[in-house]
């Protein structure tokens, strides 16, 4: 419903121009809350810049996170008198190769311009190859098809029963409906009711190791989980190296390409070597803790290289094992031949995960997704 | 119908006309806000918007929805959020039993106009109203004071009817109508973070995001809350929970551990802080058996030592 008449509060001007500045800044602000914003200074001294602040924070942010950015926008907004231009934020580009057309093998032009052997072989069946092939070795070609492919695929967690109830036609009896059924039949229950709790998928939470040997695989990674993401799942993502960055909401975009530049953009430290334990324990702290790890599927994706102390990691593995449904860690050195994950990060964390896969290839995330499903109970 | 939007505007209590006087309103009934707090409370309140309260547990979100409704003299109206909320619990829902009862009446009695008993059935006084009606259909001076608790804990499908109701404030009941708020009710909401609600609620409300006090403001509300205890006693609580919250614990103590703790100290007789009733009580502050052990193994002695009660005046 909109609040009486609308008329232009006095201090619009200001705060549209600072409006700006803060979508510079990376802050998601609409019209209706620049309004708001405008309203709620003029209630306060627009002269004192705690007031002006205040009312800014208030109107403007809807996250802890997001108080940061504010932070920074104000300061310069407020030194410059409104007038500067925001910094751009500091672009950090996740090496995404584009799908490029016009590289792409065409199938027809193929078959038009080659002749025998070399369009036979052109036209076996890709997806069987790739289904085996180790995402490091893929071409840029090779992963606009991984795209197609992970269209069929999604992360969706074991189901469980959720609290809330739903008619059924056998279960629990449901007087509600029943009488309410009855009152028709003039106070006769002619017919009884039931309810049952429904079934919901598990949450799902990934964290996704970014550092620089992971960097193919975690791009394969990132857009199955957007696949998953954009077909409306229960998923929450984090990126993990020097420290916990939660992508989610970068993941949502539907364009994947745009997505994995939002999500490059908010990840800060790619390639800058991981302190796994400390991710961890930042990520049941902030966030596993409070319920986000409570009954949900975790899959943390990790070459299991810490460069932190591996006792914090076996600790926190710990933590985590106690409020998960289940772990399961997918570690592309598992394919390959003779690893054994003996050394480090990987043995003190092997004892708490439930499952263990490679997620090298196509193949295994099909696995991943299986294993995300599987209801059964712990010890896989 | 009334008109709610015109109504919007000043639900201030009685000679409040800034954030400062708000605070100090708070303060006479024991609730220390700091400025910005104060601000979000004091802007919920003039523009008629609910107020979206995020913090680490125990900072006082839901003590925020105490006050104001003590200082605004008008009901505290709880709505308590968990999974699978339905409408049911937080709305209305009709009391079959009793119109059961009513139809049996009309039969007994041989009241044969079947269609006037069906009437009466899905009448006013067979509902029964659950928080969220009972906000709406409050009548006084001022609007009651709505506190729906750890909208976190709810499901999607709760937090799209909840927007509903906070952009109307008005709710249809298919057999009776709409039935919307006077004035709509000084809404607060809470939530712990335990996952991120949907972005088109929070846009509805203000939001504030309190953190933990500090040192001196920690002092004063120990003062305010445990009268009992004594300035030198609050001092070293305040400065050992300080201290605890850069220790990396699971569960670092909020506002609410230490007046917790004061209270236990207090109960104890105590007058000063020493390691053997730190010891004794600990339990009272640190609520995970990790955390206490390392609170032990930093030292306890650690935590008492270097807060004189004059030494630390800021």
């Amino acid at each position: 419903m909109p609040e009486g008449g609308i008329q232009a509060p006095p201090m619009l001007d200001a705060a549209v121009a600072f409006g700006r500045v803060l979508r510079g800044a990376g802050l998601r602000v609409g019209t209706d809350r620049l309004v708001e914003f405008a309203r709620a200074i003029e209630e306060m001294d627009p002269s004192r810049r705690d007031d002006v602040y205040w009312a800014g924070r208030i109107t403007l942010t809807s996250r802890p996170e997001d108080i940061e950015v504010y932070d920074r926008a104000f300061e310069l907004f407020w030194e410059t008198g409104g007038g500067a231009k925001p910094k751009p934020r500091p672009k950090i580009r996740l090496s995404v190769p584009q799908p490029d057309r016009s590289v792409m093998p065409p199938k027809k032009t193929v078959e038009k311009n080659e002749s025998g052997e070399e369009a036979v072989r052109l036209r076996y069946s890709p997806v069987e190859v790739l289904r085996h092939k180790d995402f490091a070795l893929y071409s840029p070609e090779e992963f606009a098809e991984l795209q197609r492919l992970l269209a069929d695929l999604r992360l969706s967690g074991a189901l469980r029963k959720s609290r809330r109830l739903e008619p059924a036609t056998r279960g629990r009896h449901d007087p509600r409906r029943t009488l309410r059924g009855a009152m028709r039949t003039g106070g006769e229950a002619v017919r009884h009711r039931f309810r049952k709790a429904r079934v919901q998928p598990r949450r799902v939470v990934l964290l996704c190791d970014v550092s620089g040997s992971m960097a193919p695989y975690s791009r394969a990674l990132l857009r199955f989980l957007h696949a998953s993401v954009v077909a409306g799942g229960r998923l929450e993502a984090f990126s993990i190296g020097t420290r916990l960055t939660r992508i989610t909401r970068e993941l949502t975009t539907r364009d994947p390409d745009r997505a994995l530049r939002q999500t490059a953009g908010a990840v800060q430290d790619i390639s800058g070597g991981t302190r796994l334990g400390d991710a961890i324990k930042e990520f049941v702290d902030r966030w596993g803790q409070r319920g986000m790890a409570r009954g949900a599927v975790v899959v943390i994706f990790s070459d299991g290289w810490d460069r932190g102390d591996v006792s914090v990691l076996a600790e926190q593995m710990q933590r985590l094992g106690r409020l998960a449904y289940r772990i399961v860690w997918v570690n592309p050195l598992k394919a390959a031949p003779g690893y054994k994950p003996l050394a480090g990060g990987m043995a003190a964390a092997l004892p708490h995960v439930d499952v263990f896969l490679s997620g090298h290839n196509f193949e295994s995330l099909e696995e991943l997704a299986r294993a995300v499903a599987a209801a059964t109970e712990r010890g896989g | 119908m009334n008109n709610a939007s015109g109504e919007r505007r000043g639900a201030l209590p009685s000679g409040v006309s800034h954030f400062r006087e708000l605070g100090v309103r708070l303060r006479e009934h024991d609730y220390l806000a700091d400025e910005g707090l104060s601000t979000a409370i004091f802007l919920s309140l003039k523009l008629g918007r609910p107020l979206f309260l995020e913090g680490e547990a125990g900072v006082g979100k839901t003590e925020v929805a105490k006050v104001l409704s003590r200082i605004l003299e008008t009901p505290l109206i709880r709505l308590q959020c968990y999974e699978g909320i339905d409408v049911y619990q937080a709305v209305y829902e009709w009391d079959y039993a009793r119109q059961l009862l009513h139809i049996r009446a009309a039969e007994a009695f041989g009241g044969e106009d079947r269609e006037r008993v069906e009437r009466d059935l899905y009448d006013r006084e067979f509902l029964v109203s659950r928080p969220l009606l009972q906000a709406l259909e409050h009548r006084g001076a001022m609007p009651p004071v709505l506190l729906i608790d750890e909208v976190d804990r709810s499901d999607d499908e709760f937090e799209a009817f909840l927007l509903e109701i906070l952009s109307d404030f008005a709710v249809t009941i298919p057999e009776l109508g709409t039935i919307m708020a006077e004035r709509p009710p000084v809404a607060i909401l809470t939530s712990n973070r335990t996952r991120e609600v949907h972005d088109a609620l929070k846009r509805r409300c203000l939001y504030h995001y309190i953190e933990h006090p500090s040192f001196e403001r920690e002092v004063e509300i120990v003062r305010l809350r445990v009268p009992d205890a004594e300035e030198r006693l609050a001092r070293q609580v305040a400065a050992a929970t300080e201290k605890m919250r850069t220790m990396d614990l699971y569960k670092p103590p909020g506002v609410a551990e230490t007046l917790d703790w004061t209270e236990a100290l207090v109960a104890l007789g105590a007058r000063e802080l020493d390691e053997q009733l730190v010891e004794a009580t600990l339990g009272s502050v640190l609520k995970y058996r990790e955390d206490q052990q390392r609170a032990a193994n930093a030292g306890l002695a650690a935590l008492v030592s270097g807060v004189g009660g004059a030494g630390r005046d800021a």
